[in-house]
């Protein structure tokens, strides 16, 4: 067993689990905007109307009966996503990345039926996966291509880039790779590999996975501290504009990059998680506290992410 | 940032409110900290004894009403073939034996049990007593007349007056007067003739002097003199005010000890004994007329006072699973579960208790698995669930009872509809993260329920929740305030090591 002092890690500026509850959460992000973020339908409407594009929705289903025509759908599909529209934490999406005959082969290459996938999305539609256990809909959507140089570094499924935005401003950001142990999933408490990016640049800094530290992808053997990302000052400006449609201060921002398609808004997150900390080797605490000092806040995403990429620039020391 | 002042300061009034209530609580009503407390209860027995003369018999004994000094806590009667009442009148309080027909030697018994109480008080009700006219022959009203007129001369008020008479009365200082009147009669009620004489409201009080396992004692008189505001007690002999130590005064009224119709011979002779009884027992008693007994929970139904004992732990089991969450950081599967599963093993007791939770869960879960495959919507799922936690539970208590476990019955304590969404959570779980993550949050959720059953079982919880419930203010203080709490969980400690390698 292996602990760490208190004391080492107030001076590393960890935010903890219980004063990003109340320090950041509750105080910054207003309830009446939960649903705007809690609901990925209606995230989808509102990052429209900011310039933020997303993943092509394909089809919702609302009512038990509406589950026929999602039959008549993925007649003519051969890839797709199925998510609950209330879901949490990953939990309910299912990614179906081409057929097999009358077969259905998910991200993780098990093979479901049709059945499998209605059954699902009945449970979808009960509420089995969304926060509280109230009625869902079911979202069904285009599924995304992953670009050529990130899908590599990922076992299965797409990679995506958490960008941790407060107050419009992007303070911290990982890449989420999938694994064998994570099904395909990007969640890092399931066992996805977080790799920190630096805000300044979008190079790559540390890599871990269940909380180790490691330089290797366990399942493609890819080395992790080479990982560039394109376009990275527009993703800042993705994320950093999701703030002015929801007006949440402090959040998770979940992106892809579609090879065709360029970066996509995957999903909003009102509580994220405290591991991009683990990955990026540094505390959000000292970065949030920063952009609380300051007196003249920036009024424009593009302000906004350039002060970040100038403040939050970490310097290149390992690898 | 709005300060936080305000709160810290309501917090403050919260906690020091419950604590203060509690403390004057114990202080006024005696209701002890610890369980289990005793106090000393004296049980007085009066005997009468009397020959029976084959008549219709009533015997009539004077009983102690509000003796200064202490409390009545119960009296009751033991005399097989008589009759028995306690009758009140004139504000005396007198036990009445009756029997159509009686003969040969009777024994009456008449038992109480009195608790030394300080704040007792002794105002009398109703009209102010007045001096008794006296009669005296000469030569004795000249010789009361000047012993008075020595008395009197050397005092101030009735008090000292009675003191003074008191000690020229004595035998030690020996006047022709004082011999002549106390020749050959009643001293005390010699007193009070000439106290009365003299313009003074007096009376004699009975007292018995209380000594352990002490029998066949008798009463001794005190002589009780009127000052305007209350009776006042003197030792006779001594002059001393106020009544000794362990003297409980039996009879206070002007009128007689014990009468008998249709017997003879009578007699009333004493034996006592100290007991302890528990001191909840005689707060309770005590808490029915004073002030802040409406504060107490003592006045409802029985019924509702073991409900309101369970309701009561509750809280003590939600700081517990606060506690866990918040500072140490355990995952449980559902926050409150863990509480209503502690409530359940209150009724089981632990082993017992553990043992039923796994085996329906675990059961459950396998009947669970073959759910899952039927393809059904939520809700029915979960009550087809509940439906079969039923019929797991029946038939574990009939398995067990069978095999010789009444253990096996108590587990239809276990709410239904909790351990049914525990399953269902469970089954989900296992589906989405796998075994371990049910085996963490499992034994996260069963950890804490036996931390919050063991507080919740401690003798003294459940004294001090039902008995004090103010201190529950407390407890909310404290719930407040571990909301506050933004420093690292004990869990985090560990789950931020690797932290160790980025050193700054």
């Amino acid at each position: 067993m292996s602990w760490i002092s208190p004391f080492r890690l107030q001076r590393a500026g960890m935010l903890s689990m219980n004063r990003r509850n109340v320090d950041y959460i509750g105080r910054y992000n207003d309830r009446a905007s939960y649903p705007l973020v809690d609901n990925k339908l209606k995230t989808k409407l509102i990052a429209a109307e900011y310039d933020v594009s997303t993943p092509q929705l394909l089809q919702v289903v609302r009512q038990q009966h509406e589950i026929s025509h999602f039959r008549e759908l993925v007649d003519e599909l051969d890839g797709f996503a199925i998510k609950p529209a209330k879901g949490s934490g990953g939990k309910g999406i299912t990614v179906i990345t081409r057929r097999d005959g009358d077969q259905y082969v998910k991200a993780s290459g098990a093979k479901v039926t049709l059945a499998t996938l209605e059954r699902h999305l009945s449970n979808i539609l009960a509420g089995l996966y969304s926060l509280g256990g109230t009625p869902d809909v079911a979202i069904v959507e285009d599924l995304v291509q992953p670009s050529a140089s990130l899908a590599d570094y990922s076992f299965q499924g797409v990679p995506d880039i958490r960008i941790v935005v407060f107050q419009g401003y992007p303070v911290m950001a990982m890449l989420r790779l999938a694994t064998r142990d994570s099904d395909g999933k990007a969640n890092l408490h399931q066992g996805a590999v977080g790799v920190g990016l630096d805000i300044g640049t979008g190079h790559s800094l540390n890599a871990v996975q269940f909380n180790k530290a490691i330089h290797l992808h366990p399942d493609t053997g890819l080395n992790l501290a080479n990982i560039a990302i394109e376009d990275w000052q527009q993703m800042l400006l993705m994320a950093s504009r999701c703030y002015e449609a929801t007006n949440l201060g402090y959040m998770g921002v979940d992106l892809v990059v579609d090879a065709q398609k360029g970066p996509l808004l995957l999903e909003l997150n009102a509580r994220p998680g405290l591991a991009i900390q683990m990955a990026n080797g540094r505390g959000l605490l000292t970065r949030l506290k920063a952009v609380e000092r300051l007196k003249r806040p920036h009024f424009t995403p593009e302000g906004r992410v350039a002060f970040a990429m100038e403040t939050f620039a970490q310097p290149v020391q390992q690898a | 940032m709005t300060s936080r002042a305000p709160f810290y300061f309501a917090l403050f009034v919260l906690i020091t409110a419950g604590l203060a209530l509690a403390v004057l609580r114990h202080v006024e009503l005696g209701i002890p900290w610890l369980p289990g407390e005793q106090r000393p209860v004296w049980l007085v027995e009066a005997r009468v004894d009397f020959q029976a003369q084959q008549e219709p018999v009533l015997a009539s004994l004077n009983i102690p009403d509000q003796p200064p000094g202490f409390l009545l806590l119960s009296e009751q009667a033991a005399s097989p073939g008589y009759g028995f009442s306690i009758v009140e009148h004139d504000g005396n309080r007198r036990a009445e034996w009756s029997k159509r027909f009686a003969e040969g030697p009777q024994t009456l018994y008449f038992k109480a049990q009195l608790i030394p109480d300080t704040v007792g008080d002794d105002t009398p009700s109703g009209p102010a007593p007045v001096a008794k006219p006296v009669f005296w022959e000469e030569p004795q009203a000249t010789a009361v007349r000047e012993v008075l007129q020595q008395a009197r001369s050397k005092s101030s008020n009735p008090e000292s007056l009675t003191r003074e008479l008191i000690k020229l009365m004595q035998p030690e200082t020996p006047e022709q007067n004082t011999t002549l009147l106390t020749s050959g009669t009643n001293y005390v009620s010699l007193l009070e003739r000439m106290l009365n004489h003299a313009g003074i409201p007096a009376r004699i009080a009975d007292g018995l002097q209380l000594e352990d396992a002490r029998r066949r004692q008798t009463l001794k008189p005190f002589l009780q003199i009127y000052n305007g505001e209350r009776w006042l007690t003197f030792n006779p002999h001594t002059g001393a005010q106020g009544l000794p130590e362990h003297v409980v005064l039996w009879r206070q009224t002007a009128v007689s000890l014990l009468d008998v119709m249709g017997g003879s011979d009578s007699q009333v002779t004493f034996s006592m004994l100290r007991q302890t009884v528990p001191a909840l027992q005689l707060a309770r008693v005590e808490a029915n007329d004073n002030g802040l007994g409406f504060l107490s929970l003592y006045q409802l139904p029985i019924e509702e006072q073991s409900m309101f004992r369970m309701l009561l732990l509750l809280p003590i089991g939600a700081l517990v699973v606060a506690f866990m969450r918040i500072v140490i950081g355990i995952r449980t599967s559902g926050t409150f579960m863990p509480v209503l599963i502690a409530v359940a093993f209150v009724q089981t007791s632990l082993v017992p208790g553990l043992i039923a939770f796994i085996a329906v869960v675990c059961l459950g879960l396998l009947m669970r698995g073959y759910l899952s495959a039927l393809n059904l919507l939520l809700v029915s799922r979960i009550s087809a669930l509940i439906i079969l936690v039923i019929f797991i539970t029946t038939g574990l208590s009939i398995v067990g009872y069978q095999m010789g476990f009444n253990t096996g019955m108590t587990v239809t304590f276990f709410p239904m509809i909790i351990l049914a969404w525990t399953i269902e959570r469970m089954s989900i779980l296992w589906e989405e993260e796998g075994a371990r993550e049910v085996l963490i949050q499992g034994f996260g959720s069963l950890f804490v329920a036996v931390v919050a059953y063991l507080a919740m079982s401690a003798p003294l919880a459940s004294h001090l929740t039902f008995n004090f419930p103010e201190l529950h203010l407390v407890v909310l203080g404290l719930i407040l305030l571990l909301g506050q709490y933004t420093g690292y969980k004990l869990s985090e400690l560990r789950r931020f090591h690797p932290m160790k390698a980025y050193e700054p």
